[in-house]
């Protein structure tokens, strides 16, 4: 797959200036809350993998590398806006304003988790901003993103839809499906492909013979764009085109962020097995938050003390929301029975009473 | 009171609670203008326009994906798949999506839509229209899995299933689409979910049976009568959740059992239902449970006939149970 930069959008030069005539000149305020998301995510990020190594949870799949992609397009949505994000996307959660405490009760799988410790980690869901809760299934989301917009064109609404997949997903039937409905019906959502180069084992030139993942949405009828997806201003630029585009009933769009897994697919996961370290290096050096930083450094918004500021109030959140989720217990066994349906059918009764029957000889 | 047949009883149920509840929405291939292949929602285009009954392109895992979705978002859809034996597709998305969102959301998403599908043999319909895979369905955690075998529980059924709070897999007997008439009143009422029917009392055999299966299991019941055999047939009408107070009591009563579908004995519902019996009343058994159900063979053509179980089977079944 071609790596050529030609028609890759960038705002931020590699020097931390702005291309003066495509920056979205976001305010300060707006700025310093995708700097603090950033920050957050990648603070919550290591954490949580030496929480893994640690084995105090169970699972991680992390987001290092791809803050920027997941920020940077969340960003363009509004409050009342829809947003299906994958498992890898725990920049989209922080951003989107789940508290950091209740990240931490999933992850920990405990009785405080919104999802009652029913999934293993990174699957989250927070109804309260319209964040739908996540499958492992890759782009199985995607028509359901589709299915949700077409509901907001039926009922006359001008909220938007956006859906996250990564460069694997676009094999999948369901990328297919989602697409294709999205264009046919003109469904206001707008895909956010993160390319970061790798599903699991497997490059992204071996994924498809296309020469890039945007094309694909041509052939759906409707645009897709390439970003540099380490570049939070560019992803910004081009997801805000995208969803102001869906909102006045102009259809669907794509975006291909070209970005890196900086880290491993998950805990589970050995990335020597498959690619050098000097492409990891290489993209070190790319890294998306110190990008942004010297970009807010060259406006005068970053400074030292600011930087630490930020770091300091991250670490703090993080280590008290851990400390005080560490001491809630489990999930009582009866959770395990309530949601199949919205009411209990007989045979779950029967063997919820059995299980419980069980618990009381083993104690 | 007027008689309609069950593809007429699909085609009420859905025009009447459309014009009650503007978050139906149907979907499908060919349902539009077409009215379905098979015809179940003819005129519902016309009443209602394309934005409530919505020909999709030919993808079901599109069709029960994007129908997921509206459902999330409060609206009600009613997906069809055009035969059974085309959903495999969209079963990533029931079993990974449908199923589950309730529960992996810890509740705080629900999704319920119906989904229509024309299932079972004896159209002619090869192996890739007629199959009776309603066993995935059970075996799925969340779902319902309701089958009419009357015109007057097709209304009734469909309309409970539109209401439900839950996924329902609504599997539609086609092969007696047209051949059963009965007698359905206009308007509304409902038959409830997870309630069996005493199709027929009786006090030496149970026949437990759904779909198109129930007639035959009837057929059968009242070969049987010539012998002085009393034969009970009840009418599952739900899978999932199964009656099964229902099926106990019956079993109870006459403490022979036959279990009665199309579907492939190994893994069937009838498996199921056997297994129940055994754990929960095999006091009350006087010979073993026979199953009559299609063979483990992929769904056959001009074997047909043979493959299916028929009146007789059931009376050679009957026969062979009151030797207990």
């Amino acid at each position: 797959m071609s790596s050529e930069s030609q028609n890759i959008l960038q705002v931020i030069l590699s020097d931390g200036q702005p291309e003066e005539s495509l920056d979205p000149k976001l305010s300060e305020t707006e700025l310093k809350r995708i700097y603090r998301a950033m920050t957050l995510t990648r603070a919550f990020d290591i954490k949580s993998l030496s929480l893994q190594r640690q084995g105090r949870i169970g699972f991680y799949a992390p987001a290092a590398g791809q803050e920027a992609a997941q920020i940077g397009s969340t960003c363009a949505l509004r409050e009342d806006d829809w947003v299906l994000p994958t498992y890898r996307d725990a920049g989209v959660a922080i951003f989107r304003g789940v508290p950091i405490p209740l990240l931490y009760a999933h992850l920990l799988g405990n009785s405080a988790d919104i999802m009652k410790g029913r999934q293993m980690p990174n699957h989250w869901g927070y109804r309260e901003t319209n964040f739908v809760s996540i499958a492992a299934t890759i782009a199985a989301h995607l028509p359901v993103a589709t299915g949700i917009a077409m509901g907001m064109k039926y009922r006359k609404e001008d909220k938007v839809v956006m859906a996250l997949h990564g460069d694997g997903a676009t094999s999948e039937g369901d990328f297919h499906s989602a697409y294709n409905f999205a264009g046919v019906f003109k469904a206001p959502v707008v895909f956010i492909c993160e390319n970061n180069g790798w599903a699991i084992s497997l490059p992204s030139s071996k994924q498809t013979a296309s020469h890039s993942f945007a094309e694909k949405a041509e052939a759906y009828g409707f645009g897709g764009v390439r970003v540099d997806g380490n570049d939070v201003l560019a992803v910004y630029k081009a997801s805000k085109e995208a969803v102001d585009r869906a909102r006045k009933g102009k259809g669907p769009s794509m975006v291909e962020c070209i970005t890196y897994r900086m880290g491993p697919h998950s805990t589970s996961d050995d990335p020597n097995r498959y690619r050098t370290k000097e492409e990891i290096e290489e993209w070190k050096r790319k890294d998306p938050i110190e990008r942004f930083r010297s970009y807010l450094e060259n406006r005068g918004i970053w400074t030292k003390d600011f930087g630490e500021t930020v770091s300091k109030e991250n670490d703090s959140l993080i280590v008290n929301s851990i400390k005080e989720e560490e001491r809630v217990p489990r999930p009582e066994i009866r959770t395990m029975f309530e949601d199949v349906y919205a009411e209990m059918p007989w045979n779950l009764k029967e063997q919820m009473a059995y299980e419980e029957e069980e618990q009381r000889g083993y104690s | 009171m007027p008689i309609i047949n069950i593809v007429q009883a699909v085609n009420q149920a859905l025009r009447e609670e459309m014009r009650r509840d503007d978050r139906i929405i149907v979907l499908g291939e060919d349902v539009g203008k077409d009215g379905g292949v098979f015809r179940a929602t003819e005129g519902l285009y016309n009443e209602f326009g394309e934005n409530r009954v919505i020909d999709t392109p030919l993808a079901e895992s599109g069709i029960i994906g994007t129908a997921i979705g509206m459902a999330v978002y409060g609206l009600n859809p009613v997906p069809e798949i055009q035969f059974l034996d085309f959903i495999y597709p969209a079963f990533d998305q029931i079993v990974t999506n449908l199923s589950k969102l309730r529960y992996r959301s810890g509740g705080q998403y629900s999704c319920h839509l119906v989904v229509r599908a024309p299932y079972g043999g004896g159209i002619k319909g090869g192996h890739y229209h007629s199959q009776s895979s309603e066993a995935y369905f059970c075996h799925t955690a969340g779902l319902k899995v309701v089958i009419p075998s009357t015109p007057y529980d097709t209304k009734g059924l469909l309309l409970s299933s539109l209401r439900d709070e839950d996924p329902v897999i609504f599997l539609e007997p086609k092969r007696i689409y047209r051949a059963v008439k009965g007698e359905v009143p206009d308007g509304e009422f409902t038959v409830p979910i997870g309630k069996a029917r005493i199709a027929r009392e009786g006090t030496d055999v149970s026949i437990f049976a759904y779909g198109a299966m129930l007639h035959v299991a009837m057929e059968g019941a009242e070969l049987a009568t010539k012998n002085g055999r009393q034969v009970e047939v009840v009418d599952l009408r739900t899978l999932v959740p199964l009656d099964i107070d229902a099926v106990l009591d019956s079993v109870r009563k006459t403490g022979r059992v036959i279990i009665l579908h199309e579907a492939p004995k190994t893994g069937g519902f009838g498996a199921e239902i056997a297994a129940l019996i055994a754990e929960k009343a095999i006091d009350y058994l006087k010979g073993p449970i026979i199953r009559v159900a299609g063979y483990d063979t992929p769904f056959p053509y001009t074997l047909e006939e043979q493959y299916m179980p028929n009146a007789q089977k059931v009376l050679n079944a009957i026969n062979k149970i009151m030797q207990y």
